[in-house]
C-alpha cells in the first residue's frame, strides 16, 4: 500500500492511529482539548470494520477502570482526557501499574490549576512523572511534539506498554492536539487473535481452563513481606526502563555554546529560537526529551559538559528544570523559561529571556546560519488559540 | 479416604462444588458471604460455564472471593466493578461476567459506575450484599444502615436529619430501561438458599441471553458488624431488615 498521507488535527491522528494499530477498546469522556479523539474514533465507527469497542464512559474514573478491565483480560485498551479528567484517572492508573496491566493513556494538557482554562499548558509534568497516583509507581511518558508523533507515539505506547505490561502515557497538550499538520499514518494492522493473546498474556482473565490455575488480577497483597517483594520487582522492571527505553532528539547540539531544553510543543516552538540565535551569532542547541520518563539525564550530562548554560522552556511554572539540574548536577546555570495559564510564548521571546537568564552577549555582524527544522509557526498557535477560544470547556 | 469415596453415589445428596477451592475462608461466623460465594460456584458449574466465567471483585469483606472460587477473577478499585465488568464484556462477548459487591461498594461510592452499568443494559450479572454495614472497617454506616440502627460512624443511631435515609438501591435500579431483572432474595433457611441459587441462575442466564443488566441482592447479616450472635443476626434479620428491604421479584422481564 502506498504512503497516506493526510492533513488533520494530532487529536484525530491518534483516533486513525489506534484503530489502525488493532486497538481492541477506547472507553473516554468528553474534555476540552481532546475530544477529537473520541468524536473521531465514533465517526470512523471501528467496531464495523476491526471490531474495536468504543464506548463513552460516565466519567473518566469509570473509563479508566473500564481500561483495566480490558488490559486485564490482555486486550489492547486506551483512554484519553485533559488535566481534570486525568487528575480524576490517576487512582486507576495507579491500580493499573499495580497490578501491572498494559494500558494507554492520553493527557492532552490544558492550564490548571483546577478547573484552569482550556488553552495549551505542559503542567501535568509533575504529576505524570512523579507519580500522581499513590503508591510507588511509574507511568512511560511519552512526549510528542507533532502531529506525525501523535499518530506514531500511538504504536510506540502500545508497544512499550505490552512490553513491560505497564501504563504508558502520551503527554501532550492543547497545541500538538490542536493544530493540523500532514501526517503518514501507519499501515493496518490486525487486532489480536485470542491464541495470540494467550501467548502474549498469559496472565490475563479471559476464562479459566482446567489446565491451568486461576489468573487473578490485582494490586492487593496484604502480607507485607510479600508486598514488598512485588514492590521491589517494579523497581528492577522501572531500572530496566530506565536503561533501555530513553528517547530524545537533539537538533544543532553538538557544537552549541548554549541549550534549549524543551518538551513538545515547546520544543517545537524553540526550534525557530535556535534560528533566531544564530542571526545575532550564537550557536545554540536543542535537546528535545521525547521520553520524560525516562528521562534522558545521561544524555543532558554528556551535552551539558560541551556548552556555557541550558534554558529550560516549558509551558508551567517550573518542573521539567528539576529533572535537568538533578541530571547536570549543578555543574553549570540552568535557567527556566515559561508562560503560565494557557499563554504560549513565541521564540524571539525565549531567545530574549534566554539572553537576559543566561547573561548571553550578542554581536549581530557575527551573524551565522543554523537550520532547525519546521518548528510552529506563529500563525499555527494563534490560529489553534483562536480556535480554542470559540470551544467550551 | 475423603467423605465422597464412603458415600455410595447414589445416596449422595449434597457435595461442595468443585469450584469452590478448600482455602480456610476469612469469613466470620455466621456471615453470609460464604453461602453466596457456594451459591454462584454451583450455578456456574450447572451452566457449564467454568471456563467461560471471569469475575470481579470489590472492595469489602468480598475483596478476596478470587481465592474461594476457582475461576478468574480481576479484582476492582473500590465501587468500579461494574465499569470493570463492562469492558470484559464487551471486548469477549462470549464470557459470563458478574460482579460481587457490598452496599458500600455498590450504593455508595459506586453508585454512578452501578447505575449507569445498569442503564447501558450491560450484559453482566451483579451480586449485591447487603447487611446494611461496613463489615471490613470495622463496622461503620453504609447507605443502607437502617434508621435508628448504631454503627462506629453513628454511634447513637442512624438518624435522617444527620444521615439521610437507607437507600434502596435495587427499587432504583429497577426504573432504568437497561436493567432486566432486579430481585431481592436471602440466605437465612435452606427454602431462602434454594430460592435465591434460583435467582442466581435465572441472572446468569439472562446475562447470556444478553437480556440486560440482572441484579441480585442478597439481604445478609453481618453478625460481627451487627455485634450480634449468628442466630440473634439471622433474627434481627428477618425482623428489621426485611421490613426495609421486602424480599422478592421487583422486576422480571
Amino acid at each position: 500500500m502506498s504512503e497516506e498521507i493526510k492533513l488533520m488535527k494530532g487529536n484525530e491522528a491518534i483516533a486513525h492511529a489506534a484503530v489502525r494499530y488493532g486497538c481492541d477498546g477506547y472507553f473516554g469522556y468528553p474534555i476540552t482539548p481532546q475530544s477529537e479523539i473520541m468524536e473521531t474514533l465514533m465517526v470512523l465507527a471501528p467496531w464495523k470494520t476491526t471490531g474495536m469497542v468504543v464506548l463513552q464512559a460516565e466519567s473518566e474514573v469509570a473509563a479508566i477502570n473500564m481500561v483495566y478491565g480490558g488490559a486485564g483480560c490482555g486486550k489492547t485498551v486506551m483512554t484519553s482526557s485533559s488535566s481534570p479528567g486525568v487528575s480524576l484517572k490517576q487512582e486507576g492508573i495507579s491500580y493499573i501499574a499495580g497490578a501491572e496491566l498494559p494500558a494507554l493513556i492520553v493527557n492532552i494538557m490544558r492550564g490548571g490549576p483546577g478547573l484552569g482554562t482550556i488553552q495549551p499548558s505542559q503542567a501535568d509534568y509533575f504529576q505524570t512523572v512523579k507519580g500522581g497516583g499513590h503508591g510507588d509507581y511509574r507511568v512511560i511518558t511519552l512526549a510528542p511534539a507533532s502531529v506525525q508523533e501523535m499518530a506514531d507515539f500511538v504504536a510506540l505506547g502500545f508497544d512499550l506498554a505490552f512490553k513491560y505490561n505497564n501504563p504508558a502515557m502520551i503527554l501532550a497538550d492543547g497545541i500538538v492536539g490542536q493544530m493540523m499538520e500532514k501526517v503518514i499514518l501507519p499501515p493496518f494492522q490486525p487486532r489480536k487473535t485470542d491464541a495470540e493473546i494467550k501467548e502474549r498474556s498469559p496472565w490475563a482473565s479471559v476464562g479459566k481452563p482446567a489446565d491451568r490455575k486461576r489468573n487473578v488480577i490485582t494490586s492487593l497483597e496484604l502480607d507485607p513481606a510479600e508486598m514488598e517483594k512485588n514492590n521491589i520487582r517494579f523497581q528492577k522492571k522501572y531500572k530496566e526502563i530506565e536503561e533501555n527505553e530513553v528517547r530524545y532528539e537533539a537538533i544543532n547540539c553538538e557544537d552549541a555554546d548554549y541549550l534549549i531544553i524543551a518538551f513538545g510543543s515547546s520544543a517545537r516552538i524553540c526550534q525557530k529560537t535556535l534560528e533566531t540565535a544564530a542571526k545575532e551569532g550564537v550557536k545554540v542547541g536543542l535537546l528535545r526529551p521525547i521520553t520524560l520518563w525516562p528521562f534522558p539525564s545521561k544524555a543532558i550530562k554528556e551535552y551539558a559538559k560541551k556548552v556555557k548554560g541550558i534554558l529550560v522552556m516549558e509551558l508551567n511554572a517550573g518542573q521539567m528544570i528539576e529533572d535537568v539540574k538533578l541530571a547536570v548536577e549543578c555543574s553549570l546555570p540552568v535557567k527556566h523559561y515559561g508562560r503560565l495559564g494557557g499563554i504560549v510564548p513565541d521564540p524571539d521571546e525565549v531567545w530574549v529571556a534566554m539572553k537576559d537568564e543566561l547573561g548571553i552577549a550578542t554581536d549581530p555582524s557575527s551573524s551565522i546560519k543554523a537550520n532547525a527544522g519546521e518548528s510552529i509557526s506563529k500563525e499555527m498557535i494563534s490560529e489553534v488559540i483562536t480556535n480554542l477560544n470559540q470551544m467550551v470547556p | 479416604m475423603n467423605t465422597i469415596d464412603i458415600i455410595k453415589p447414589e445416596n449422595l445428596v449434597y457435595t461442595k462444588p468443585k469450584l469452590m477451592n478448600d482455602n480456610p475462608m476469612h469469613y466470620c461466623p455466621g456471615c453470609s458471604h460464604g453461602v453466596i460465594h457456594k451459591l454462584a460456584a454451583e450455578v456456574i458449574e450447572e451452566m457449564g460455564m467454568e471456563d467461560k466465567t471471569i469475575g470481579v471483585a470489590p472492595v469489602g469483606c468480598a475483596v478476596f472471593a478470587y481465592n474461594y472460587i476457582d475461576i478468574d477473577w480481576q479484582e476492582a478499585a473500590h465501587g468500579r466493578a461494574p465499569a470493570i465488568a463492562t469492558a470484559i464484556k464487551r471486548l469477549m462477548p462470549d464470557k459470563m461476567v458478574f460482579t460481587y459487591q457490598g452496599d458500600g461498594d455498590l450504593a455508595a461510592i459506586g453508585t454512578a459506575e452501578t447505575i449507569h452499568a445498569c442503564n447501558r443494559g450491560e450484559n453482566i450479572v451483579i451480586i449485591f450484599v447487603n447487611n446494611a454495614i461496613y463489615g471490613m472497617t470495622g463496622g461503620q454506616m453504609a447507605p443502607t444502615t437502617l434508621q435508628g440502627m448504631k454503627t462506629a460512624t453513628c454511634p447513637y443511631g442512624r438518624t435522617p436529619e444527620l444521615n439521610g435515609y437507607p437507600l434502596k438501591i435495587s427499587d432504583l435500579l429497577v426504573k432504568l430501561e437497561g436493567t432486566c431483572y432486579v430481585t431481592r432474595q436471602s440466605v437465612q433457611t435452606a427454602a431462602a438458599v434454594k430460592k435465591a441459587k434460583k435467582a442466581l441462575r435465572k441472572a446468569f442466564e439472562n446475562s447470556m441471553a444478553g437480556k440486560g443488566t440482572s441484579i441480585v441482592e442478597v439481604v445478609s447479616t453481618c453478625a460481627s458488624g451487627w455485634k450480634m450472635t449468628p442466630d440473634q443476626a439471622n433474627k434481627w434479620m428477618v425482623e428489621n431488615m426485611f421490613v426495609q428491604y421486602p424480599l422478592g421479584d421487583l422486576k422480571d422481564i
